[in-house]
């Protein structure tokens, strides 16, 4: 019962009370920005499996994360239009249902990431950041000039997609789905992290030279690592879409990876709840500082800035007095 | 196709990888002396433009503006060497990368407080303005010549600083054994300082001379820094010659990817078809030159260290 599972346990609870007190004050706006919170601490998540555990600093998680926004818009946007998506030997038709973008979003951007994975893994360090920046901003540029889909325009669905026995148009209940999906995939990590693979992905990190002499390929972990991660960032990208319910280029731009990097940082790296309590702190800052200044970016860098510089361990571990969970 | 177009375009390719060259020469620099690699590089970019744009909107003189590009760059640079990013040499790579990404989130909204959010036009001086006639009937912009000669001289100069100057030996000792030329009574830091200082002013450089063919405006630096990454992965990381190298392929694929790639898409598919996929493909051409160099040459063309 130590420091770290007591702020984990508070940060939960609050995911849970806040928007429970939005629904008794009638604040849609805040349940709007805590799915927002909520949807990013996901994509984090994913994003921490392959950085926390694997210790691959990847840039280009935002391709997932528009791979999985394209899987909800496209499939969407044949079923609101009438059109098959694919009409030949067999016919593909486009859905409404939520499971099923979410499994096309999960396959899609997890076989994005095998891909990714297998050409940036034959390198490390610096080259690798570099690659994987390198693949976002090409499927930025094919997303812009590729016209079927809306080009730079973008993709606007009209209704939010269907959940069997839910009304996904009500606030309260697709942040509960959104929630759920946040609450498995930690649970998911936690297990993962104690799991043979997990400990020897953790392994890999730190002493590639050990693993391989126990006849292990810290490689072929890497890749397992990415595709999972990868996964994990299209299913909250296709979640994304659905809660703007429109997708664009902008969800696959650098920005949007270095700030799905920036939430497991300010959090904390490889801790369980480092990707929630930096997206709610970026979700947060985001709207009060937004409030006070158009500038308000320059105060979000300044902040970045202490937490590299002066508090090393992210959020959770300032408070909690580690620089890594494992350190 | 006619020839005269074909050559146009090489040379519209040489010239954007020049100008490549000299943002990744920078940054190659930076990463084999100091092993820091920097998302800000493109912010000094943006620097370097916006200090030209405002001083040949205050005086009307290019050359003044090119000055007023490399001294605002290059302080940039120092100052933000030394305030943040010495504390980062001896920190991992994943520090490096959110620090510098805070300094962009700094530098493009610094720049919007001061300069607002519309783009600065840098005209082209009249000395270089028209075109010039090439031998073979080419008719060439001055301009664009004028930024490939640049490029090239740059290149040559960097060569010989590096291979004939008592700098470019401290460079060329730091990227081995930084320790060792410490205990020689180098001071290290004030090398480091003067190395980042070095990379900037080229970036400004290529951000002022770019400025008067595209439009100066916030975030204009990090669509070339990426650009500048895929240099570097091909050349071969710490590789000035690899930049030279990388730069000069990367600019010829991007650009004879768009004239190509269209014409031969045309011959599977009808025209209006081949010019949508031509040009989906040709904006993907110089990723898939890397993944191609990745296969063969992982550490890159001239690249020892991965």
């Amino acid at each position: 019962m130590n420091r770290e599972w007591l702020l984990n346990a508070a940060l939960l609870a609050g995911l849970v009370v806040v928007p429970g007190w939005a629904v008794w004050a009638d604040e849609p706006f805040t349940i709007m920005l805590a799915t927002r919170a909520v949807i990013f601490a996901l994509a984090a998540a994913g994003l921490n499996i392959a950085l926390g555990l694997g210790g691959l600093v990847s840039l280009g998680h935002a391709v997932f994360f528009g791979i999985g926004g394209y899987a909800m818009g496209v499939l969407a946007s044949h079923a609101q239009n009438y059109t098959p998506l694919y009409d030949g030997v067999f016919t593909i038709q486009g859905t409404k249902s939520m499971p099923v973008i979410w499994l096309a979003a999960a396959v899609t951007s997890g076989l994005a990431a095998w891909l990714i994975g297998v050409l940036s893994l034959r390198t490390s360090g610096a080259y690798f950041i570099m690659i994987t920046l390198a693949f976002g901003q090409m499927a930025y540029f094919f997303a812009i000039s590729w016209p079927a889909y809306g080009g730079e325009d973008g993709l606007s669905i009209y209704v939010r997609n269907g959940f069997p026995g839910l009304n996904t148009l009500d606030p309260i209940q697709f942040y509960g789905l959104c929630l759920a999906w946040l609450c498995l995939v930690l649970w998911g990590y936690a297990r993962l992290r104690r799991s043979p693979f997990g400990l020897a992905l953790d392994s890999a990190r730190q002493v590639p030279d050990r693993v391989r002499a126990v006849g292990l390929d810290p490689r072929r972990l890497q890749l397992v690592a990415l595709v999972l991660s990868g996964a994990v960032t299209g299913l909250a990208g296709a979640l994304f879409a659905d809660l703007n319910r429109f997708v664009s280029p902008s969800m696959l731009s650098w920005q949007m990876s270095g700030e799905i990097i920036v939430f497991v940082i300010i959090g904390g790296v490889a801790r369980l709840f480092g990707p929630v309590a930096g997206a709610v702190f970026y979700v947060m800052m985001e709207h009060w500082l937004g409030g006070i200044s158009d500038y308000w970016q320059i105060f979000l860098g300044l902040v970045l800035l202490a937490v590299v510089l002066f508090g090393r361990g992210g959020l959770i571990g300032m408070i909690c007095g580690k620089g890594r969970p494992d350190a | 196709m006619s020839p005269i177009l074909l050559a146009e375009q090489i040379l519209n390719g040489l010239q954007s990888g020049v100008m490549l060259f000299l943002m990744a020469a920078g940054l190659t620099l930076i990463f084999g002396v100091m092993g820091l690699i920097n998302l800000a590089h493109g912010s000094l970019y943006m620097v370097g433009a916006f200090a030209a744009a405002a001083v040949a909107g205050a005086t009307g003189s290019f050359l003044l503006a090119l000055i007023a590009a490399l001294a605002a760059a290059a302080a940039a640079g120092a100052m933000v060497e030394l305030l943040v990013i010495r504390r980062l040499y001896a920190r991992d790579h994943l520090d490096q990368v959110l620090a510098t990404f805070a300094l962009i989130l700094i530098f493009s909204e610094g720049t919007r407080w001061l300069f607002g959010s519309f783009p600065l036009y840098l005209d082209i001086p009249p000395w270089l303005a028209g075109t010039v006639m090439l031998p073979g009937g080419i008719e060439y912009a001055a301009y664009r010549l004028a930024l490939i000669g640049a490029g090239l001289a740059v290149a040559a100069g960097l060569w010989w600083m590096n291979a004939r100057t008592r700098l470019g030996i401290q460079i060329r000792a730091g990227e081995n054994d930084r320790e060792m030329i410490a205990a020689l009574g180098v001071d290290i830091s004030k090398l480091y300082t003067l190395v980042f200082a070095i990379g900037a002013a080229l970036a400004g450089l290529a951000g002022a001379l770019v400025g008067p063919i595209q439009s100066v405006q916030i975030g204009m630096g990090e669509p070339v820094l990426i650009l500048a990454f895929v240099v570097i992965v091909i050349g071969g990381i710490g590789s000035v010659r690899g930049a030279l190298v990388g730069g000069l392929l990367v600019g010829l694929t991007d650009t004879l990817g768009r004239l190509l790639l269209p014409e031969l898409f045309k011959l599977v598919t009808d025209a209006s078809g081949a010019a949508t996929i031509g040009s989906a493909f040709a904006s993907m051409a110089i990723y898939i030159l890397m993944a191609g160099v990745l296969i063969w040459k992982p550490t890159g063309l001239f690249g020892a260290r991965a």
